[in-house]
């Protein structure tokens, strides 16, 4: 009850403070337009941005509060690595390039950069790992921060899970495995809900009444729940095969997903069909294919490329929450959802040796740094074709 | 208003005939398994016992859509057949427990859900829209770009990751909260709270930053009336423009996506309960489908997709009831 207390007490401080404030800015000011025209609203909010500030530098002070001064340091390199990045941009590479980065805020170029550097870790993985994904090192459950004080080990920065293999490997592999799937699965999406789609928008008829019930129906099942039950019954016929158990979650989630893709693809192929070039295509005598992959398709592409990344954020944090279940992609393969899972319990020791709790953070971490960069570069992409400024 | 009741009966209809065509997706979906779906499911241990009880029980011998007939009369009627894993344990002990049935076991679990969906919903949906009218009124400000920053950050974190931080900060550095929420029948209400407050916490945050955002996207998009601008021209304050006369028109927008999070929390809760070992229907799923236990995934399923259409269904009505002009159709 004593932290209601507080909060009622610390409003009660903010507010008085934007009051006396206010009053003063004025009085200081000789009544100055911007001081005299301020609601109370506006001072209030002033007020509580000064509380905030004063609040997160106590908070740095205090010596327990390591998470949070981690937590602002990685902020802040996060923010300098983007303006670095764009300022980068504007300066090298071809005029076109740099028209691109001239109008970018921080947040896509930082999405930008971060694509870049998965991308980079998930092809090269095999040469930037220390260790193997599979290999088992010896030392079992090292601590995490390479200190000898601590029970950690320099040869291993980041330690060992319970049975000895090297985490920071395991992290670089998982870029491979987790990112790499989900981007295949994403593709086959596109593939089958693109094609389906267009070819419903396309042809009309019976076909796109019967593509498009067919898709309202598996749509009316939370797709988390439906990708569990066809795992149960994929895991009968995979009958304990865990190459085929995670084949087939691909082959899942990819056909799940593609019903999102039809819808979209259908919606967008129905406002280009009625165009007067398709019109003219069609009179031409050009073929289906003609007419799908040269009049419709370059035209829908914007909209489908930022539901493609939409989708792929849909499709890592599904493939990454049911590894996390245990029933996504299977061992050995280095997976981070996985490793989130194997690694919880390490949370426990967090009070006595703060760096223990980074081996599940860090994984997790990992996913959600992806998808958020992915989903502040789609931001961007939908905030410029839809050319909306407020 | 007998418009109104008629469109409302319409999309009940639409509602159950979606939710009798999913089940029929549903038990379809179980029997593309191949061969003998008993031996399969049960695996090479299985005692002949076993194997014998659940065949006869699925009636295997029966063609596909009696069986379909048979499973969703029972269904209708709450009896969602035995399940497999207390089916063989059965045929090694030799009794027959009553609360084997797939109901026994979900029922406690189905309370302990709604309660945990009910207090995230008590939070959440005042706290989001509360915010997403500040995002409203103070757009393009500081406040603004920073809620836009932490809510798209907050969708786009794996719900684990969210809940693993609420664990450390509240758990095990700040012991303030239990981090297992061990909830047993007869417990005190407020007991019953503390124990569920953090996996609420974690879907909270995870829905509230939805829930703001289109929020803020829905008022944002009156702004540009005329009769917001005729409200700013006669002197109003801004935060009175959106009381009076942004929210009421945005309300349809706003419980549309009310409803569409709570649904959203259907698949969410599943994730969560497992974090924390809350004893729901989501995790007697996940343990069902790695125990490959058909009959309960196949109701934990059910249960799902009803709660979602139904949330869907709601969605739709509420919405419809809260434009005048939907509701008097010409």
């Amino acid at each position: 009850m004593s932290i209601w207390l507080w909060i009622i007490a610390a409003l009660a401080a903010i507010a008085t403070l934007a009051w006396v404030g206010l009053w003063a800015a004025r009085r200081l000011s000789g009544n100055a337009p911007r001081f005299r025209d301020m609601s109370y609203g506006v001072a209030f909010g002033y007020a509580l941005a000064l509380a905030a500030i004063a609040g997160g530098v106590w908070l740095w002070m205090k010596p327990g509060a390591v998470y949070f001064r981690w937590a602002v340091m990685g902020f802040a390199i996060c923010a300098v690595a983007a303006f670095v990045f764009r300022l980068a941009g504007r300066h090298l590479g071809p005029e076109r390039l740099k028209r691109q980065f001239r109008k970018m805020p921080l947040t896509a170029a930082f999405g930008i950069l971060v694509i870049i550097l998965y991308a980079v870790v998930a092809i090269f993985a095999a040469w930037i790992a220390p260790h193997g994904q599979e290999a088992v090192l010896g030392a079992a459950n090292v601590v995490p921060g390479g200190d000898p004080a601590m029970g950690g080990d320099p040869a291993f920065p980041l330690g060992t899970d319970r049975i000895g293999r090297d985490i920071l490997s395991r992290l670089i592999y998982g870029a491979q495995n987790t990112v790499g799937l989900a981007f295949a699965t994403t593709l086959l999406a596109f593939f089958l809900g693109g094609a389906l789609g267009l070819l419903a928008a396309v042809v009309g008829g019976w076909l796109d009444q019967v593509l498009s019930r067919g898709v309202d129906v598996l749509m009316a099942i939370p797709s988390l729940i439906f990708a569990l039950l066809l795992l149960t019954i994929a895991s009968v016929w995979a009958d304990g095969a865990r190459g085929l158990m995670t084949l087939y979650m691909v082959l899942i989630i990819a056909v799940i997903d593609s019903t999102r893709v039809f819808r979209l693809a259908r919606s967008v192929g129905i406002g280009i069909v009625v165009m007067d070039y398709v019109e003219a295509a069609k009179l031409r005598g050009e073929g289906m294919g003609h007419l799908v992959f040269r009049e419709i398709l370059p035209n829908a592409m914007a909209p489908l490329l930022a539901e493609f990344g939409l989708r792929f954020c849909f499709v890592f944090l599904t493939i990454a929450s049911l590894s996390f279940l245990g029933v996504g992609i299977q061992p050995p393969l280095a997976d981070w959802g996985t490793m989130v899972r194997d690694l919880a319990q390490f949370i426990n020791f967090a009070a006595f040796a703060p760096m223990v709790a980074l081996a599940p953070l860090l994984p997790a971490l990992a996913i959600a740094v992806l998808t958020v960069g992915v989903n502040f570069v789609v931001d961007w992409m939908l905030h410029r074709s839809s050319g909306l400024k407020s | 208003m007998g418009s109104v009741i008629r469109i409302v009966l319409q999309r009940l209809a639409l509602g159950l005939l979606t939710l009798l065509i999913v089940s029929a997706v549903i038990f379809g979906a179980v029997n593309l398994l191949p061969g003998d779906f008993a031996q399969a499911v049960l695996g090479q241990s299985a005692t002949p016992e076993a194997v014998a009880a659940i065949r006869t029980q699925l009636g295997l011998d029966q063609s596909l859509p009696v069986r379909y007939a048979q499973w969703l009369w029972d269904a209708a009627r709450g009896d969602l057949g035995v399940s497999f894993a207390q089916a063989n344990f059965a045929s090694f002990t030799g009794r027959v427990d009553p609360s084997a049935t797939v109901l026994a076991q979900i029922a406690p679990r189905f309370a302990n859900t709604m309660f945990l969906a009910g207090v995230t919903a008590a939070i959440a949906v005042p706290l989001a829209v509360g915010l997403g009218i500040l995002a409203a009124l103070w757009r393009d400000t500081a406040f603004d770009k920073g809620a836009n920053i932490a809510t798209l950050s907050s969708i786009s974190s794996p719900e684990f990751f969210v809940a693993y931080i609420l664990i450390l900060l509240f758990a095990v550095v700040n012991p303030v909260l239990p981090s297992l929420s061990n909830i047993f029948p007869g417990m005190s209400f407020g007991e019953r709270l503390e124990k569920t407050l953090l996996p609420a916490l974690t879907l909270t945050l995870v829905v509230t930053a939805h829930m703001m955002r289109m929020t803020r996207a829905a008022i944002l998009n009156l702004m540009a009336q005329p009769y917001i601008e005729m409200a700013r021209l006669k002197g109003m304050r801004p935060l009175r423009v959106i009381l009076r006369h942004a929210l009421p028109n945005a309300l349809a927008p706003i419980v549309n996506v009310v409803a569409l999070n709570l649904a959203y929390l259907v698949t969410g809760v599943v994730v969560v309960e497992v974090v924390f070992v809350y004893p729901g229907i989501g995790q007697l799923f996940v343990d069902s489908v790695k125990l490959r236990d058909i009959p309960v995934v196949q109701a934990c399923c059910l249960i799902f997709a009803a709660a979602y259409i139904l949330l869907n269904l709601t969605a739709d009505i509420l919405s419809i009831l809260s434009n005048p002009r939907l509701r008097h159709l010409k």
